[in-house]
Formats: C-alpha cells, sequence, structure tokens
C-alpha cells in the first residue's frame, strides 16, 4: 500500500517537472519556429536551404553558401574583440551598432572575445550567428566545421576591400571565402614615456633583464604569445633558424620557452582582459608591455603618460575576418551585419576607434583624420612584410619545412599553462 | 480539481513528494547530472585539429592534470591561498562577531548586522578593482602622480601578488565568516559567562573552556564559505594577484583554449579537495549549524 503510494508520488512529481519542461519547451519552440519561418521565408530558393545549418563537412563545396539574403530575423548574437562592435556604452559617440539596429531591425547582442582561443570555444556552443575570428581562429573555425562558406555577391561592400585581403590563407579554402576582412594591425610595444625619454626600439625592452622596465614588464596572457618570443629569437639567435615564429620545431620551440621563463622575473602582470592592461598602464604598474592599440588609446584618454610603437625585430598581428557560423539561428541579420561591418563609414569607425588598418579602400576617406590610413599603412603593404599574422601551429610546419615535425598549437597551450602555474 | 485537492488534503505524504519532487529533480539532473558528465568527459582524447572531444577514450588528461608538478604546485598554492584566506576571515570576525551578539547594546546590533551583509550588496569587480587601487605599487610613473591609496597614505603596500590576493579575498568573503559565530554566539546563553566569571574564571579561560567549544561548528560552517569560494576564484587573481595563478585560473585557461577533456580532469582537484574539507567540517559539526 504505501509502496504503491510512494509510486503514485514519483509518477506525479514526474508529471509535474515534465510539465515544467514542456511550458520550456513551448516558449523556446514559438521563438524558434518563427526563426524558423523567417529562414523558410528566407531560402524559397532551394539551393540556399543548407546554408545556415547544413556545411558541417570542412572546406564544404561553394554551393553551400545562399544565394540570396530574406528578412532580417530582428536578432543578431556575436561575438567580437573588444572595441569592435561599439553600441556607445563605451562612449555615447562611438556607436555604429545603433544604426544598423535601426536600419535592418537586427537587434545586435554582443559577447566579448579576450582572446583566439576563447573565440573558438565560444563559437564551439553554436549559439552564435557570427564572428570577429583572428587568422588563429579562423583555421580552427573551418576545420572543426564552426563556420560557413560566406556568398561574397550578397555583401555589396565586398567590391571595395583592399585585393589583398580578399581570398587569403586564412579566410578562404580553395578560392571559396570564409568570411569578409575587417581590418589589420599588429602587437605593439608600449611604454612609459616618463621612464623611456627616448623611445625604446626594440622587444629586449622586455625580454632581457638589463630592461629598464625589468620587475613592470606586462605580458599578453594567451599561448600565441609563444610566438612572440621566437619572433625575437628570430633576430636574436639567428642560428636556431626560426623563419616563421608559428613554424617552431621541438629544438626552436624550446628556446622560446626557456626565453619566456627568463622573462617571468621581469614581469609584473600578465594580462587576459584588456581592461587589466589599461588598469596598469594608467596607475603605472606597468612601464612596458605588449599592447593593442586600443587599449594605448582608452588609456591615453585616461591620462596615461604612454606610447606605442612597431620595433625593429617586427611583430605579431593579426587580420581579422567576420565569419558566419554554420549553425547560425540569424544567417539573413549575419550577412547584413557583414555587410554593414565593413562599410565604408562603419568601417572607417572601428579602424579609428580600434586603432587599426581598415579593411574597405574607401573608408580611408571617411576616417574623421584624414592621415588614418597612412599612419596604420592601410595600402603601404612594405610595412606588413615583418608583421607576422596570428596562425595556429599545426605538426606540419607552416613554413614549409618538412624534414621536422613542428610542435602543434594544443602543446603551445599546454606549455604556457604550465609556464603560467 | 476538487477530487485533486482532496487527494492532497488526505494523503500528505503524497502532497510533499509533489511540492519537492520538481526541484529534486532538477538538482539531480541539472546538478548531479552536469557534474557527472564533468568527470566523464576528463576520460575523452582532444581533437587536436578541430580542438573538440573525439568518443576516443585515453587516461591522458587525468595523468597530465595530476602528475604534473607545476600543475600539482598550483593546486597546493591554491590550497595555501584557501586556507590563509579562511585564517585571516576568523581572526577579524571572531571579535567582530563577539562584538555585535554579546557587547552591543541590543538596538545597535541590528545595524552592526546590517553594516557586516552591506559590502555583499556591492558589485564584486567593483570590490576587486577597489582593492586593485588600493594595493597599487608606488610608482613615480603613475597617470594619478602617485602608487596606490596604501603606498600614498601609508607609504608602504604589498603590491600586486599573493599577499595582496588573500586580503582582498579575505575582504569579499568576511560577511560569510561573520554572520555564523555571530549566530552561534547569539545562541549562547549570557548567563553561561557570568557564571563562568563567577567561579573565577579570567576572560582568557571562558574563552577557551565555555565559548570556544560551543562556537566550533560556527566557524566550521563558516570556513566553509570562505574556503570553497577562495578555492574557486579566478578572477580575483588577475586583478590583484599579479603573477599568481590559483586552480580556477588554470582550469578557466584550458577551457578556453579550448580543450574541454584536459579542463575537466582539472576540475577533479578542487571536487576532491572540497570533498575531503566537506567531511573534515562535517566532524566537526558545521552543518548542524547550517
Amino acid at each position: 500500500m504505501r509502496t504503491s503510494r510512494k509510486i503514485g508520488a514519483i509518477g506525479l512529481s514526474l508529471v509535474i517537472v515534465l510539465a515544467a519542461c514542456g511550458s520550456d519547451d513551448s516558449s523556446d519552440s514559438t521563438a524558434d519556429s518563427t526563426a524558423t519561418s523567417d529562414a523558410a521565408s528566407s531560402t524559397d530558393a532551394p539551393a540556399g536551404t543548407d546554408a545556415p545549418t547544413g556545411t558541417e563537412a570542412p572546406g564544404g563545396d561553394p554551393t553551400a553558401a545562399p544565394t540570396e539574403l530574406g528578412e532580417g530575423e530582428g536578432e543578431l548574437n556575436i561575438i567580437a574583440w573588444a572595441g569592435y562592435a561599439e553600441d556607445g556604452s563605451t562612449d555615447p559617440a562611438v556607436d555604429w551598432v545603433t544604426p544598423f539596429e535601426e536600419a535592418t531591425g537586427c537587434q545586435v547582442n554582443v559577447k566579448t572575445g579576450n582572446s583566439s582561443d576563447e573565440m573558438v570555444q565560444l563559437m564551439q556552443t553554436g549559439e552564435y550567428d557570427g564572428v570577429s575570428a583572428s587568422g588563429d581562429a579562423t583555421t580552427r573555425l573551418i576545420a572543426g566545421g564552426e563556420v560557413a562558406p560566406v556568398n561574397t555577391d550578397l555583401i555589396p561592400n565586398y567590391a571595395d576591400v583592399f585585393e589583398g585581403l580578399k581570398l587569403q590563407p586564412w579566410n578562404s579554402v580553395d578560392g571559396v571565402a570564409y568570411g569578409v576582412p575587417q581590418g589589420r594591425g599588429l602587437n605593439l610595444l608600449t611604454y612609459n614615456t616618463e621612464l623611456y625619454t627616448t623611445a625604446p626600439d626594440s622587444w629586449s625592452e622586455m625580454f632581457e633583464p638589463s630592461s629598464a622596465a625589468a620587475g613592470s614588464v606586462s605580458v599578453y596572457d594567451n599561448a600565441i604569445y609563444i610566438a612572440d618570443a621566437a619572433l625575437y629569437l628570430m633576430a636574436t639567435q639567428p642560428d636556431l633558424g626560426i623563419t616563421n615564429p608559428y613554424a617552431l620545431d621541438q629544438a626552436q620551440f624550446d628556446a622560446a620557452i626557456e626565453l619566456l621563463t627568463q622573462q617571468k622575473d621581469l614581469v609584473s602582470q600578465y594580462w587576459g582582459s584588456f581592461t587589466d592592461q589599461q588598469a596598469g598602464l594608467e596607475d603605472g604598474s606597468v612601464l612596458a608591455g605588449t599592447t593593442w592599440q586600443f587599449i594605448v588609446n582608452l588609456a591615453l584618454a585616461n591620462g596615461a603618460k604612454i606610447d606605442a610603437i612597431k620595433p625593429t625585430e617586427g611583430a605579431t598581428g593579426w587580420s581579422d575576418t567576420w565569419m558566419i557560423s554554420s549553425q547560425a539561428k540569424n544567417p539573413n541579420c549575419m550577412y547584413l551585419w557583414m555587410d554593414h561591418i565593413i562599410s565604408p563609414d562603419a568601417n572607417a569607425q572601428v579602424a579609428e576607434w580600434f586603432g587599426e588598418a581598415p579593411s574597405n579602400a574607401l573608408s580611408c576617406d571617411l576616417t574623421a583624420d584624414p592621415e588614418h590610413c597612412s599612419t596604420y599603412h592601410a595600402e603601404d603593404e612594405d610595412y606588413w612584410t615583418d608583421v607576422w599574422y596570428w596562425e595556429t601551429a599545426t605538426e606540419e610546419c607552416l613554413d614549409g619545412r618538412t624534414d621536422v615535425a613542428c610542435v602543434p598549437y594544443t602543446e603551445w597551450v599546454n606549455a604556457w599553462s604550465k609556464l603560467r602555474s | 480539481m476538487r477530487r485533486l485537492a482532496r487527494v492532497f488534503t488526505h494523503h500528505p505524504r503524497l502532497s510533499l513528494t509533489a511540492t519537492l519532487g520538481a526541484p529534486v529533480m532538477w538538482l539531480l539532473v541539472v546538478y548531479v547530472g552536469s557534474l557527472l558528465l564533468l568527470v566523464v568527459t576528463a576520460f575523452f582524447k582532444l581533437d587536436t585539429t578541430t580542438q573538440k572531444p573525439t568518443s576516443e577514450l585515453t587516461l591522458d588528461n587525468i595523468n597530465v592534470a595530476f602528475t604534473t608538478s607545476a600543475f600539482a604546485w598550483t593546486v597546493i598554492r591554491s590550497i595555501g591561498v584557501a586556507l590563509s584566506v579562511t585564517l585571516l576571515c576568523l581572526v577579524i570576525a571572531l571579535p567582530m562577531a563577539f562584538y555585535i551578539a554579546k557587547v552591543a547594546k541590543p538596538w545597535a546590533r541590528r545595524g552592526l548586522v546590517v553594516a557586516v551583509l552591506l559590502p555583499l550588496w556591492g558589485g564584486y569587480l567593483v570590490k576587486g578593482y577597489a582593492w586593485r587601487a588600493m594595493f597599487s605599487p608606488g610608482s613615480e610613473f603613475s597617470a594619478s602622480g602617485g602608487g596606490g591609496v596604501l603606498d600614498s597614505t601609508i607609504g608602504w603596500t604589498p603590491g600586486f601578488g599573493q599577499t595582496a590576493l588573500v586580503i582582498t579575498l579575505a575582504y569579499q568573503w568576511l560577511p560569510y565568516m561573520v554572520l555564523p559565530i555571530y549566530a552561534g554566539l547569539d545562541r549562547l546563553p549570557a548567563s553561561l559567562l557570568d557564571a563562568s566569571a563567577d567561579l573565577g574564571g579570567r576572560p582568557l579561560r571562558t574563552f577557551r573552556s565555555i565559548i570556544g567549544p560551543m562556537i566550533v561548528p560556527s566557524i566550521a560552517a563558516g570556513s566553509i564559505f570562505t574556503f570553497s569560494l577562495s578555492l574557486g576564484d579566478y578572477i580575483m587573481p588577475n586583478i590583484v594577484g599579479g603573477k599568481t595563478q590559483l586552480i580556477g585560473n588554470l582550469i578557466a585557461r584550458t577551457l578556453l583554449a579550448p580543450n574541454q577533456p584536459l579542463a575537466a580532469a582539472f576540475t577533479l582537484w578542487p571536487i576532491l579537495i572540497i570533498v575531503v574539507y566537506l567531511a573534515t567540517m562535517s566532524r566537526l559539526k558545521a552543518f548542524d549549524n547550517l
């Protein structure tokens, strides 16, 4: 008697649980059904149906991209580098998201990514429509089937993008575009102008014990920074034979780790989020460090006495691409966003706010500072020859060597974790 | 509907199950379920190209997480920081709680308790950056022309590092230590203290023989909060910890790498530590007090 009562009770509680789940489901499915009906109306053309959801195979065929666009879905969820999708909340005057929302009806939700690794991880969740990915993330995203090919015919502003940025190894597969270029820049050496009355010109300020900033050096806290050490070794220890900081065999890799271990004594902080680097530059606890121009701009606005340069050894850098998720729930809004963000107007604003070279050739006429494009060498290809865009290290050496195996990026991550422990 | 109501009235046990069933199921599925998933994930191999877990099984992750000396040191450091924070909280909380419960006038007690709770309503990050402003090492190069608050007032600061981290975490979690001890002392009849004094017990003796033993469970309860919250923290080390890394940083870093299986293997460390800690505290009767 008692057991049967118990069973009944459990049964009832199950019913309640199911009912609760059911109601959750129904609210979800209403949201979903509006999305799918939009998607359905947008993809009346049979060729387009696969695009948002279908391309799981890496390097999928170009026909998988949609051939026409429908109405915006009303929402857009994107992952962006800090400063890439400003809606006026940082500075009311800096806003290229609101005009987009007003023009398209796509409500934009931005998730800031602090590193390429984090962006790959976030894209793997399948909950975002697109991402502003650097070259070390793009290759992983394409290989993992996280992103879909893009039909650039549906993005009118693509025509004005610098040819040198189109269909590069990091944003295309076999001549098929996997996104639209956003812009490029480099990881600068920032320094305190009170300490350095004459500007330093070498990364040695961050690596050598003789540095004037010893004890107050700030380093980007990510495995990709190993490439910065390799770049410095390229110039200072030529006998190691490093020709590409992302193609390191075991001996070269060990040398880079050794240099980074030596560097630890000089370091006051490793920055993971740009706000920590900005705070350090402002309160003077950081006297030299790696930085993005964007952080320098923010810190300067708050009175920091700093400047930033590209040292003689060259620098690591990034060439960023807006990509669409292969599981995008709002593909139309994402296409509209990709067109908007590389439009001359928005592209000029991002380039100036972030401090990078824009990707759209017409942006250069629209920047508030008419010299912006020449300052950031947007069209000066010579300037970029010693800038090594972030790439993902693979066992197959990126510099073309076949007689050795290179250290793959997962090992970089483990080595960095150990270094930081 | 009315018939259903009657069934519930006549079978109180049924109505209890119906009320608690959903939350209990929720706890089982969402909490225990996800913990189990976490443990299972640790055994999957990572596809190094796509950086997603494959269905292949391996012990490598466990091996790396538990036998690499660098990672073991991080774990030891984390336990050290968590214990230091707990101790610091205890030293500060004991006299505070005693004053509020036994010395302060009854009308002032409520106000003092609110004052202890007040910092909890402030943002966790805001408090973190506030402490960053406190600890900032003296530098002639800062935008404001001086070091942090500590440096410019007393001329000394520990700078960013483990000391700053312990102090900041102790500040963040102090109310969780004060409140259980206060509650324990509040229950302690004042007559016991009087009796001890009447029998010639000096304050120290009274504390050792009367108060101490009676509030051990409260202290244990408070320490569970301070210990577990410190052990899991990975934000404060970035803000005030300088180069200091805790196990939480290692997990976050590995998860974002992304290397989900190895991150899952690392999380087994804090799970084990907390289980041991809870078992120890439960022997001190901490849970009778919650």
